[in-house]
């Protein structure tokens, strides 16, 4: 999962998001409408139209130049597990399913059908004429190569638990001690374009997960010469690398021989790496770079101004939870709940959004994200009362409970990313003026994002603590399952219930997709009973670009769909 | 001269084994690196074994310790964990930053030395409390807010330079935030120097070649000033490891791929490899800064001598 | 006075010594990483530390003299009354904040966020709504706790260190300039940024132990250079002669006369540790809420620096104005204590 906007990397910057304003109609889309001559913008605007010039339909020459952070991990596709790796794989990669960028919903992309009648055994057949950048052609093997590599657990992929439900995965990658297979019995080749995936259990939403970046194919050159591969990643994407210097810059230019239906709109893409999107915002402002995908926080309210309509604020299918430590008894005795959700209900969500986020983030009102969709299992207003601002009913919820533990909450998050330090200061001052008491809540920042996911391993939580979320692939499994199934990847909370974990069950066993989705919202519904995580806001993507720019939008991945930027 | 020099580089191993012993130590108090390396999951248990094992990380720290003197004499700086080799990563990092002390550098020197002279000959002038005070103001505000505010003016509401710092880093390009580093010790160089003179001016040497009839500028210039670098000179050498380590902030304001930034990205991501290797390197300079500045002594000052 | 003889730096003093076997790189300053200033603090402090070998010829050891001489010169410097009184004044508010508010510096609302100036609130509001000019007055306890403690420490460690070397030489001397060199060595942003992100405590102490950590050697260099001056003075040498034991002439001879250059060299540093804590918490590990402090303040408030400069100004504005009030008053004591410039 990648998961990485608020903390995946350790970037003091990241990305954020996303496209789609018809999935979610009232989701606060602030379009900025003003013009771009606005005061204060005028230098910007100068400088913007030198370098603009040309003429309607666009230089397909040209290059752009956008914002990046130095992907953590090498770019492996199964080894890829946060937003700026991703985004490189996004436009190198062309996998069986391709998420619209739009509606974020599923389609074939290499994929010519994929069918299955139990929901468990898939054949997946390949369309003919896709190649690699290097001329090599995307066959049923490309897929197999790929997937067993990512599942072997000598390759140290870290997205190797996306093949975690593909049958012989104990195998290859066993919990503990060495592995005794090294390739998958559930993927079998059946010709050159086909191949069979058996899983281990039913699964009936499969096939949808298939555009996630782990399961792109490999070219040979992959496994023949990896470090060359490593050092210029060789894809089947509309770009290709040109040149990649680790730390500062990666190019990448279009590929003319690429035969997909979403060919580049322009030349190519200069990624820049920024260790502080404050300074890749004042790049954007003064004409030093194009496209800004992460705004910082600070200047939200000067971006309408300062760019106009060249302002994104779209929704992404990301959201902001306060998890809670259930290992703790403290937080685990009956009654919590209620403490719980007092919590909940003495956080103004709208105040802190208008004003810390500049509506860039929805208040939340359930577990999911709009992006869902109704038909995917978005249900505004599930959570009630629970996600309403109600100081008094919190005071009085609270003492019911028993009182908050120790008298105190702490909220712990990672303060090596600039903007979690504010929402988690206005939260505490939310519910200590909601309480009446100056020191109720107390933020408890850790220093680096590797400390602060080791102390959620070892269970060290002293009480709520910062919990993101951004999905993998829009369903609505993506967004409970990993989170709240008992030992689930991400549930860091260790909160575990019979009654929910049997609901999605249900629902994955489910083939027909609406029975699905239902029986997950019921499970969602549990959740909320419980107050198992308190949901805080949807969050937006927010991008800005010059004037050189058009046709800028952002997929719900909270990623810029660059091959249909215009450049001139 | 030459029993001197070897004496003190045989000095400098012991500092050098303990300095890269208590950086080893400060970042394996940091804790395990590899949780952060799964994004926000908790990594599975066996790849997170693998991980451990393959940077050795599974070894108690002082075998770690070892293995990793033992790598780095034969050249080997170990991998980070984006599986860049930390040599590379210093091949791209060290230019860049030493193009940035440079021209912090060249700032200290010129203009610090001149304010130095022109207040120290001028003492207790206007010249002089002006540029007493505007050192004083320049000496307590920390370093980010001048970077901030240059960058906003500079780089944003004017526009004379660009905001970051490509890849490339050009001098030219190094120019604002090569000031903005230089600041602090700018000011330093400019009291140093000032105290200097002033103590110089009156000295028995100095009266000799005024009495000789020495035209003023000469007697500045050839006497006056070469015995009065020598604490100048002391506090430049000495603040060039300073200015290499210690270039995060600035690094970071105005996006410039060098040392700090590596470091800053060390750090974040707990890379034990990257901080450490770096850090190793910085030692070495500030070692060898010394020694040169004490060398230089002899340089400056005739009647000192090394047997 | 005038200074009669040409400049010469310890190095040369100490090259000539061949007793400590150190060499002369212990003349030099080191780098500290502190930005510089605190090699400056160093390098100024050393004009002192040598100046009884220039006085040599003077009847030696008039310690009470030196102190009323200076004593008398500060009280008519304009420089020292000044930063004496503003000093007086910032002690005064971080131990009574409620003599200049009666506010509380968490009581924050959001709908007032990044507000200017308005009757009651004379400096605006905050990012999260908090009232600026309360914080202002609030914050100031913790910077000068920070810097004062920190300079305490470090000059306790650093001389008492730096003391022993220089009064034991030999292998002791050696051992301890090279453990000094080793901690040197280490960048002290650096050093803040690995130590203080584990740290999960929220008082000052960890910040503050971290800086007397990193910060001693320097003050240990400037003790041990004048102990090593003071030890050669006749009196010292007649008072071993007449079988006093070490620790008594450490205290009762030595250290009365070397502790000048420590002295000053305290007083400029600790305006340092006080912007040091506001960098620490720029690169966000400095202190941590919900204390409150200059650093934090205007490190959160340095993002906003183009809406609401305002948020920056104050807390910025006081914490210079302090950090410049010790480091007026650190010259002054220099001046004072240097007789070269009377």
């Amino acid at each position: 999962m990648r998961r990485g906007r608020d903390g995946g990397a350790a970037d003091a910057r990241r990305p954020r998001v996303v496209t789609g304003a018809r999935t979610a109609p009232r989701t606060v889309t602030r379009t900025a409408t003003r013009t771009a001559a606005a005061a204060g913008a005028t230098a910007v605007v100068l400088l913007a139209a030198a370098c603009g010039g040309g003429g309607g339909g666009g230089d397909e020459g040209a290059v752009l130049s956008s914002s990046w952070g130095d992907p953590q991990n090498p770019l492996e596709p199964a080894n890829t597990n946060e937003v700026q790796g991703g985004k490189v794989l996004d436009m190198i990669f062309r996998n069986l399913k391709k998420y619209d960028p739009k509606t974020g919903a599923a389609q074939d992309m290499l994929a010519e059908k994929i069918e299955t009648s139990d929901s468990q055994n898939f054949r997946i057949t390949v369309k003919d004429g896709w190649k690699f950048s290097n001329g090599e052609p995307v066959t049923a093997r490309s897929f197999v190569d790929a997937w067993n590599y990512g599942a072997s657990l000598k390759n140290n992929q870290k997205n190797a638990y996306f093949f975690q439900y593909i049958d012989g995965y104990d195998k290859t990658h066993p919990e503990s001690g060495s592995q005794s297979a090294d390739t998958l019995s559930g993927l079998k080749t059946v010709d050159d374009r086909t191949f069979t995936v058996k899983l281990s259990q039913k699964f009936s939403t499969f096939p949808d997960t298939l555009g996630y970046n782990a399961y792109a194919p490999l070219p040979r050159a992959f496994f023949d010469d990896h470090d060359a591969w490593v050092a210029k990643p060789v894809g089947n994407g509309p770009y290709q690398v040109d040149s990649y210097a680790k730390g500062s810059q990666m190019s990448l230019r279009k590929w003319d021989g690429y035969n997909g239906p979403d060919k580049a709109q322009n030349g190519g893409v200069d990624l820049k790496v920024y260790t502080d999107n404050a300074t890749a915002y004042n790049d954007l402002m003064s004409g030093n770079l194009d496209l800004v995908d992460d705004i910082p926080a600070s200047q939200l309210k000067n971006a309408p101004n300062d760019l106009g309509d060249r302002y994104i604020n779209t929704p992404a299918g990301i959201l902001q939870t306060l998890a809670f430590p259930f290992y703790d008894k403290a937080w685990n005795k009956p009654g919590m709940e209620k403490v719980r959700k007092g919590l909940s209900m003495a956080i103004d969500r709208k105040q802190i959004t208008e004003t810390i986020f500049q509506k860039t983030r929805t208040p939340a009102t359930d577990w999911t994200s709009p992006v869902l969709g109704e038909d995917g299992g978005f249900r505004e207003g599930l959570c009630g009362d629970g996600c309403e601002y109600r100081p008094s009913d919190a005071k009085k919820l609270i003492q019911e409970g028993g009182g908050l533990p120790g008298g105190q909450v702490k909220i712990t998050f990672n303060a090596d990313t600039g903007s979690h330090r504010d929402w988690v200061e206005a939260v505490c001052n939310s519910i200590n003026r909601a309480l009446g008491q100056g020191k109720a809540c107390v933020p408890n920042p850790v220093g680096t994002f590797a400390d602060y996911r080791n102390q959620i391993g070892d269970e060290k939580m002293p009480g709520p603590f910062r919990a993101g979320w951004q999905m993998d692939y829009p369903l609505i499994q993506n967004f409970l399952q990993p989170l709240y199934y008992t030992n689930a990847s991400s549930n860091d909370g260790k909160w575990s219930n019979q009654e929910f974990d049997d609901l999605v069950d249900q629902a994955n066993a489910e083939s027909d997709t609406t029975k699905a989705v239902d029986t997950f919202v019921k499970a969602e519904e549990v959740v909320r009973d419980e107050m198992a995580a308190i949901p805080l806001w949807y969050q937006n993507g927010s991008a800005g670009y010059s004037e050189r720019l058009s046709d800028v939008t952002l997929n719900p991945f909270s990623v810029p769909v660059y091959d249909r930027i215009k450049v001139g | 001269m030459g029993r001197y020099v070897i004496r003190r580089l045989l000095q400098m191993i012991p500092v050098f084994v303990g300095a890269t012993l208590l950086i080893f130590l400060m970042v394996n108090v940091m804790g395990d690196p590899i949780a952060g390396l799964c994004g926000e999951r908790a990594c599975d248990p066996a790849t997170a074994a693998r991980l451990k094992a393959e940077f050795g990380l599974d070894q108690p720290v002082w075998k770690q310790y070892l293995t990793y003197m033992g790598n780095v004499l034969t050249g080997d700086f170990g991998t980070a964990f984006n599986g860049q080799k930390v040599t590379e990563l210093m091949a791209t990092a060290f230019p860049v930053t030493i193009r940035l002390t440079l021209v912090a550098i060249v700032f200290e020197i010129v203009i610090g030395i001149v304010l130095g002279v022109v207040t120290g000959m001028r003492r207790g002038r206007p010249v002089d409390t002006g540029v007493l005070v505007a050192t004083l103001v320049v000496i307590s505000v920390p370093t980010f807010v001048t970077g901030l505010l240059l960058q906003l003016l500079l780089g944003v509401k004017w526009g004379w330079i660009n905001p970051s710092v490509s890849s490339d880093a050009t001098f030219g390009e190094l120019i604002v935030p090569g000031l903005v580093l230089a600041s602090v010790s700018l000011a330093y160089v400019t009291r140093l120097t000032r105290t200097s003179i002033a103590e110089n001016r009156r000295s028995d040497y100095v009266r000799t070649a005024v009495a000789k009839g020495l035209p003023r500028r000469r007697v500045v210039s050839r006497h006056l000033l070469r015995n009065s670098l020598i604490p100048v000179v002391t506090f430049i050498g000495t603040d060039v490891g300073a200015l290499m380590g210690g270039a995060i902030v600035t690094e970071r304001i105005f996006n410039i791929h060098g040392v700090g930034y590596q470091l800053y990205q060390g750090i974040l991501r707990q890379n034990t490899q990257t901080v450490v290797g770096f850090v190793t390197v910085l030692v070495l300079v500030f070692l060898a800064a010394n020694l040169i500045v004490d060398l230089l002594y002899a340089v400056l000052d005739p009647r000192i001598r090394y047997a | 006075m005038p200074e009669p003889r040409p400049n010469t730096d310890p190095g040369e003093l100490d090259g000539g010594r061949s007793d400590d076997g150190a060499g002369p790189e212990d003349g030099a300053v080191a780098g500290t990483g502190f930005g510089g200033s605190m090699d400056l603090a160093a390098d100024e402090g050393r004009t002192l530390e040598r100046d009884p070998e220039h006085d040599g010829a003077e009847p030696a050891g008039r310690p009470r003299s030196l102190w009323s001489d200076a004593w008398r010169d500060l009280r008519r410097n304009p420089v020292f009354v000044v930063s004496a009184l503003l000093i007086l004044f910032l002690v005064l508010i971080s131990v009574w904040p409620t003599l200049l508010t009666s506010g509380d510096p968490l009581d924050c609302d959001l709908a007032k966020a990044q507000q200017g100036s308005q009757p009651g609130h004379p400096f605006g509001f905050n990012a999260q709504g908090c009232d600026v000019y309360t914080r202002t007055v609030y914050g100031a306890r913790t910077s000068v706790t920070v810097g004062v403690c920190a300079t305490l420490g470090v000059a306790l460690l650093g001389s008492v260190l730096g003391g022993l070397a220089g009064f034991f030489s030999g292998i002791w001397d050696a051992l301890l300039s090279r453990l000094t060199d080793v901690f040197f060595a280490i960048p002290v942003v650096l050093g803040g940024l690995v130590l203080l992100s584990v740290v999960t405590s929220n008082t000052v102490w960890p910040v503050i132990g971290f800086m007397v950590l990193l910060g001693w050697p320097q003050i240990s260099r400037i003790a041990r250079g004048s102990v090593i001056t003071a030890r050669q003075h006749d009196y010292v040498q007649a008072a071993r002669a007449l079988g006093a034991s070490s620790p008594r002439m450490l205290l009762r001879h030595i250290a009365p006369n070397a502790v000048a250059p420590v002295i000053v060299v305290a007083t400029i540093a600790l305006g340092t540790y006080i912007a040091l804590e506001a960098t620490l918490s720029f690169l966000g590990v400095g202190l941590r809420p919900p204390t409150v402090s200059w650093g934090i303040d205007i490190s959160s408030a340095s993002p906003y620096i183009r809406n609401a400069p305002h948020m920056l100004l104050w807390p910025a504005g006081a914490l210079a104005i302090t950090v410049l009030a010790f480091i007026m008053l650190g010259d002054a004591v220099r001046d004072a204590l240097d007789p070269k410039l009377r």
